[in-house]
């Protein structure tokens, strides 16, 4: 960490400065996690007490438990939320049942792969998935393979924020387990990425065959050395279990 | 007499096949897991982007970062990975899962399934439904015969929202064990002591028996 900064040095201070000129009103919005599960906290509480309005939110469950992202809700920050699964979130139920929020459900793999598709330029795909259901309606179709497939967009972003487990000074990271979820594929997706770090190591230090996302993808990196890492279903076994 | 809960969840383990890549859904599916022998090679796949869960952890051992799809906190076997959830749903959408074990709530002859949504009830969202059961190379529903006040959940035609087209291979009851055939249901299995009559009376389309 002490080695001297290249040219390429992305890191920050604090989230506060990374954060600093990004954030305002109307704009969109990715974050990761899965869950309340490998979110950026650092970042979603600066976004928060920075509260800019009329936010489109992408993210698979805009926090949960009144936590994480619902905390924006809370604040009634949010427009609009794209994401594939509200369950465990009252506060998106309830102010998508109140008209307030509109939400657009998306299966998860859609969900995922339209991120996907907005960061590596392609203008969309066909998928079989959501064929014959709402999510099909308004969509053009076409049969592929012998199978009814439905076109899906793709989704791009003005900010992702999001966490990983080790990250040099250009933005290469690793993650942790079930921690990366949708974060690299958003990574790729945003016009700017923050990145919060438990761990920043100096280049070099994360062999090339180990990065998950390359730093071409993060323009600022913030070291989090602590996060609260709220377990929403803390299940456990017991030795004389079977 | 019906089948138990438990019943139910043994029957289903005995659809899985050893050495195979099992997704399972939350609920009652996630509870298969624990009949399926650890011996048996079965890789259990979780859409969060972990193949090869294993059971929940001990105390010392829990790690927020690692949880299944019903964001519980579980642990990776030997020779597990883990990966993006578009690399996870390439998995699924690709059929390269061999099979997946989803709840239902109502299942149509000609093997459409509903079970992400009821209208005016139940906000959710789909999740990974959708994706797993137009993607899953084989799809096995575990669900009650019919609602708490007698109407059926095998029908001749959805009345719920559509999660996918064409894809139940099997449903799984307290009754017995049915695959839609197009025109119904073909009975391959009844639960001691339920008569044909008996699932006749409750089942909202055609079935055959052996």
């Amino acid at each position: 960490m002490t080695a001297p900064s290249p040219a390429f040095d992305k890191v920050y201070p604090t989230v506060e400065k990374a954060l600093a000129d990004l954030l305002r009103d109307g704009m969109r919005l990715m974050s990761g996690g899965f869950g309340l599960s490998g979110i950026a906290e650092a970042c979603i509480d600066e976004v928060a007490r920075r509260a800019p309005r009329e936010l489109t939110v992408i993210s698979n469950n805009c926090g949960n438990q009144g936590q994480g992202l619902a905390v924006l809700l809370q604040k009634k920050l949010v427009r609009a939320v794209i994401c594939s699964y509200v369950g465990g979130n009252p506060d998106l139920a309830e102010q998508y049942l109140a008209g307030t929020v509109a939400v657009e459900l998306n299966p998860q793999g859609t969900f995922a792969e339209r991120i996907r598709a907005g960061g590596a330029g392609l203008g969309g795909f066909f998928t079989p998935v959501g064929a014959g259901t709402i999510v099909a309606e308004g969509k053009e179709s076409r049969v592929i393979d012998g199978k009814l497939q439905i076109f899906e967009t793709p989704l791009r972003a003005d900010l992702a924020i999001i966490r990983a487990q080790v990250a040099d000074r250009f933005g290469n990271a690793r993650f942790h387990r079930t921690g990366r979820n949708f974060s690299p594929l958003m990574a790729t997706a945003a016009t700017v990425t923050v990145l919060e770090a438990d761990e920043l190591v100096d280049v070099g230090a994360i062999d090339p065959d180990d990065v998950h996302l390359p730093g071409l993808y993060v323009d600022r990196i913030v070291h989090v050395p602590q996060h609260r890492n709220v377990i929403e279903f803390r299940t456990t076994r017991t030795r004389s279990a079977p | 007499m019906s089948w138990s809960r438990e019943d139910m969840i043994r029957r289903a383990a005995a659809e899985v096949r050893p050495g195979t890549i099992v997704n399972l859904g939350i609920g009652m599916p996630t509870e298969v897991a624990n009949e399926i022998a650890p011996a048996s090679g079965v890789m259990l796949q979780s859409e969060n982007g972990l193949l090869g869960m294993g059971p929940f952890p001990y105390d010392e051992q829990v790690d927020p970062l690692l949880i299944n799809a019903g964001k519980q906190t579980v642990t990776a076997v030997p020779g597990a990975s883990t990966f993006d959830s578009a690399a996870s749903f390439a998995m699924i959408r690709g059929g390269h899962v061999d099979l997946a074990i989803l709840g239902g709530l109502e299942v149509a002859a000609n093997g459409d399934l509903a079970n992400w949504t009821v209208p005016g009830k139940l906000i959710t969202g789909m999740g990974g439904a959708m994706d797993l059961a137009a993607g899953a190379r084989r799809l096995l529903v575990l669900q009650s015969h019919a609602s708490k006040d007698g109407k059926p959940k095998l029908v001749a035609a959805l009345t719920l929202p559509l999660t996918a087209l064409a894809c139940v291979n099997r449903v799984i009851t307290e009754l017995g064990v049915f695959d839609p055939t197009g025109a119904g249901f073909r009975c391959v299995e009844r639960a001691p002591g339920v008569t044909e009559d008996a699932i006749r009376a409750v089942t909202g389309a055609p079935v055959s028996f052996p």
